[in-house]
């Protein structure tokens, strides 16, 4: 996996963010293994200790869980995985207007490139 | 008990102060990066908290006790300049390394050394620069050391030799232990430190979690370090 971190933000909330975005995208499938947080942490060039808090965040968020024996894996509740594309889906959506309010795009019209931007793919 | 604590660690060279009134307590289960321009008393701490140098006031302590024959055998120590003799080769520093520390795991050194295509009996003076470096490096987070002083670790090297540096430290380091890298090379560096410290013209200016500085200015380590260190 390519990590690539944004300068003045915190790694730790970008890992879970990243995370967050493989989990949606089915990159990590529910009931994946995840490697040793060291083996996470070299692999993303960031600090064990940032990695392990990021980790432990996601659990709490119910992402992750713990085996005590075997590890750590991509949680299989259904609700957990819509709550995060529902999540991202909604951060996105912000981002969306907040760039097109910037340029001065009122919210009716912004829905109508919407509309009129589907048409157009299709 | 911290695992470094410097308590008003003074240094001069002549009339030169290079470190004044230094308090730093560092925890174990950190990497540590020791940021300060050239010239600010980065190699001058760790030189003597490995008892290279002697202080004039002050003290530096090792988990507890002064450097000496005694913390020598639990810091591990990469300097900032080849310190190897270059008609040696790889494996007989390997023994060497074996002869001279207990805490060296030579089965790790070896299994490093396989994974990047060196021949063992290759003697040093044949090799670039950036072997020179990873061979030292390897040498150094062999050992199960307590306190790691990593001067200048990534200095001078290419964007994949730099990568492999990192990667080796993260996946060789114990919790129980320390590492302190000191560099001027911040952007390299920051995403693997746990804590930065900040020194400026022999004393600490800054010591504080990166990800909490990120948080609070905003910013980057590089980018506070700037600020911090403008001409």
């Amino acid at each position: 996996m390519e990590w690539n971190f944004k300068e003045g933000l915190p790694i730790y909330s970008q890992i879970i963010e990243e995370m967050c975005r493989q989990i949606a995208s089915g990159a990590y499938k529910p009931g994946d293994k995840l490697p040793s947080v060291r083996d996470m942490a070299a692999d993303a060039g960031v600090n064990p200790n940032t990695m392990q808090r990021a980790l432990a965040e996601l659990e709490r968020r119910g992402l992750v869980f713990t085996e005590r024996t075997s590890g750590r894996f991509i949680t299989k509740e259904e609700g957990n995985l819509k709550e995060v594309k529902k999540t991202l889906g909604m951060r996105y959506v912000a981002e969306l207007f907040e760039n097109l309010r910037k340029i001065g795009l009122s919210d009716d019209e912004i829905i109508k490139a919407v509309n009129e931007w589907k048409e157009g793919v299709k | 008990m911290s695992m470094i604590e410097c308590n008003g660690l003074t240094k001069y060279y002549g009339r030169v102060r290079a470190l004044n009134n230094v308090n730093l307590k560092i925890e174990k289960g950190q990497i540590v990066g020791l940021l300060g321009p050239n010239g600010s008393g980065k190699t001058t701490m760790i030189k003597l908290a490995n008892g290279l140098l002697k202080p004039n006031g002050g003290e530096i302590l090792i988990d507890g006790s002064k450097p000496g024959v005694k913390t020598k055998s639990v810091v591990a120590y990469l300097p900032d300049r080849e310190f190897l003799p270059d008609y040696m080769s790889v494996e007989a520093i390997f023994k060497m390394y074996e002869d001279f520390f207990a805490d060296f795991r030579r089965q790790k050194a070896e299994d490093m050394l396989s994974s990047l295509n060196i021949d063992p009996a290759m003697t040093l003076k044949k090799m670039s620069k950036g072997t020179k470096d990873k061979i030292q490096l390897i040498l150094t987070m062999s050992r199960e050391a307590k306190v790691y002083f990593l001067d200048e670790p990534i200095a001078g090297v290419d964007p994949a030799a730099r990568d492999y540096i990192l990667k080796t430290i993260i996946s060789n380091y114990s919790e129980d232990a320390v590492v302190i890298i000191s560099t001027h090379l911040i952007a390299d560096v920051e995403s693997i430190l746990d804590d930065v410290v900040f020194i400026k013209d022999g004393e600490i200016v800054l010591h504080e979690n990166a990800d909490q500085i990120r948080e609070e200015k905003g910013k980057s380590i590089n980018g506070l370090f700037r600020e911090v260190f403008r001409c």
